[in-house]
């Protein structure tokens, strides 16, 4: 994880989020602790966009709520920009998976509302002149005063998106933000959330299970194993260019080395990873995967080249 | 074809008038079967239902006496004669202030309830052994401590309406959607923006189905109340009708009783749309 990342324009900051150490512990009914995992280490650089992939089950959602505040690690810290996190933050802007609208708000309301606590002290034209800049940005200008129910899934995500780009967070948190959409509505979302992502650069941690949505707009893919006790197995370092197009995509030499190695760890190696762990895995530094051409020229201690990392498998 | 709401109109019509026909049929006293009164009944009556005439009014007296009623609502010669619109306005008053007070105690304390689980299990015994009590059976006790007959009646309004508007309350407050809260808590909201701009709206309608509840208890117990305090209001005015044998007045009041009824019940259920919302 030593390397600077000359992709990315804003100044890199390795640690800016730091993962250190936390574990969830769930009581068991029957007595005894559920760990759903432990001793997990990560760190996101400023400015990148992680996803995080794994089967249901492993924490992964656990992971992003620790991260947003709204639920503490049974131990260990997580520290965002040289600070230890303690709670729900304004910092940390959360896209939830179901939306999470507030049904009786208009979508003007609901955008208005993180705008008004984020700046208590704004007024009510200010409010909401920055509302709609933020609901136009989503592409939904004209909406402002539907509410919810009156908007299709894929919308109200959208206006869940501007809420909480609205409030201009150091992080953006998305707790798999499409699955609940079809096919084409998650498509054309990931292309506005690229699109915005990029232009600001924005720091983002995004928890998914879609292996092309992964691809089409991490800069790192962290795999983890299935819970309980579940780990980092390792994060993958997409090689596909920064400029990636959704139409062209898939015919990038890199494309389907990167995808086969995450559908063979989801579909394999997240079970039999614990047991079958790679010669010096430390949990403290999960080892960085670079795959396809970029493997070529990876020359850093901790990496692993695909190959190696394909060996067991076939 | 025409509309549900035109069909349903007619038949309702239809059958009032039907309904009419049978109570007119069913009053008037046929020259065969001599007086329609069991005799024994008439003794008691005193005879005053001379021959063949019944005492049940049939539905054209009732529509006469309702227009007298009608037409001059607002009358008082004193305690044994008030208009019926007077009577009526001495019930809703009551109503409104025991119903009133109900509000202004159990909304916020089954805020507070609703919020804290420990709380919500500690009242939950005490709230359900007092529910069921029929709040007439408060009316010794409040007559006793009270000593005032009409504030015994608000009370006994306050006592009714309070149950079901702290329960709904409790419950509405007490199951907002988590991920509403979340929303709150990631946006950094303090509790009482939080209480009033979340969880308040969240639980709106939950808390107007329990104010819609206590309402149309209220309004079921304040007639009764009325029979046993005595003095003014509309369940006095039916009393005081029967002990005058004008079985008309007493259908009078009745009838009166179902409009207010009906219109308290759909002033609570108009609110009630105001703050539902579709998800």
């Amino acid at each position: 994880m030593a390397e600077i990342d000359t992709k990315t324009a804003v100044p890199a900051d390795p640690k800016f989020i730091s993962i250190e150490g936390i574990a969830r512990r769930y009581p068991k009914r029957e007595g005894g602790v559920t760990t759903i995992f432990e001793n997990l280490w990560l760190q996101v650089p400023r400015g990148e966009f992680v996803c995080i992939i794994g089967h249901s089950g492993c924490g992964k959602t656990s992971v992003l709520n620790i991260l947003a505040g709204l639920e503490a690690p049974s131990e260990g810290a997580v520290i965002v920009d040289g600070q230890a996190i303690s709670g729900p933050s304004l910092d940390r802007a959360v896209i939830f998976q179901g939306h999470a609208l507030l049904p009786w708000r208009s979508v003007l309301g609901n955008v208005a509302y993180a705008v008004s606590s984020r700046w208590r002290k704004a007024g009510k034209t200010e409010v909401e002149e920055r509302s709609r800049r933020f609901i136009e940005l989503v592409g939904l200008k004209g909406s402002e005063q539907k509410k919810p129910a009156e908007l299709s899934g894929g919308m109200r995500q959208r206006v869940g998106i501007a809420r909480a780009l609205s409030i201009e967070p150091k992080i953006l948190l998305m707790d798999e933000p499409f699955s609940a959409l079809d096919a084409l509505t998650r498509g054309t979302l990931q292309d506005e959330v690229r699109r915005i992502c990029l232009s600001t650069g924005q720091t983002v941690v995004m928890i998914t299970h879609d292996v092309d949505e992964a691809i089409y707009l991490a800069d790192k893919i962290v795999l983890m194993t299935n819970g309980p006790e579940a780990m980092v197995a390792e994060v993958v370092d997409n090689p596909l260019p920064k400029d990636r197009a959704r139409d062209s995509i898939h015919r990038h030499e890199d494309y389907y080395t990167v995808r086969n190695h995450l559908v063979d760890f989801l579909v394999s190696r997240s079970r039999t990873f614990r047991d079958d762990k790679p010669a010096g895995y430390d949990t403290r530094r999960p080892p960085t995967v670079r795959l396809g051409s970029a493997a070529k020229v990876a020359d850093a201690a901790n990496t692993i080249p695909f190959p190696a990392a394909a060996n067991g498998r076939d | 074809m025409k509309s549900l709401g035109v069909r349903a109109g007619i038949l309702s019509v239809v059958l009032f008038l039907a309904f009419c026909l049978v109570w007119q049929i069913a009053v008037t006293p046929s020259a065969s079967s001599g007086p329609a009164l069991d005799p024994e009944y008439a003794k008691l009556m005193g005879i005053t239902t001379a021959g063949s005439q019944s005492a049940m009014p049939g539905p054209l007296e009732v529509m006469q006496k309702l227009w007298v009623a009608l037409s001059d609502p607002f009358y008082d010669n004193g305690p044994n004669d008030k208009g019926l619109g007077l009577q009526l306005l001495y019930s809703i008053g009551r109503v409104a202030i025991g119903y009133g007070l109900a509000v202004l105690v159990a909304v916020p304390l089954g805020f507070l309830i609703g919020m804290s689980p420990l709380a919500y299990r500690a009242l939950d015994p005490f709230i359900q052994v007092l529910k069921p009590i029929s709040p007439l059976a408060w009316m010794p006790l409040a007559l006793y401590t009270i000593k005032d007959s009409n504030l015994s009646a608000i009370f006994v309004i306050f006592i009714c309406s309070v149950w079901p508007m702290l329960l709904n309350t409790a419950f509405g407050v007490g199951s907002v959607r988590k991920e509403w809260l979340n929303v709150a808590r990631t946006l950094e909201v303090g509790a009482w923006r939080r209480a009033f701009t979340v969880i308040l709206p969240a639980a709106a309608p939950t808390i107007l189905t329990g104010m819609r509840i206590s309402i149309g208890i209220a309004w079921l117990v304040i007639v009764a109340a009325e029979m046993l305090v005595g003095g003014t209001g509309i369940g006095y005015f039916v009393w005081n009708e029967w002990n005058n044998l004008s079985i008309s007045n007493v259908i009078v009041g009745i009838l009166m009783i179902g409009v207010v009824g009906m219109v308290l019940d759909l002033i609570l259920a108009r609110l009630q749309r105001r703050v539902t919302f579709p998800e």
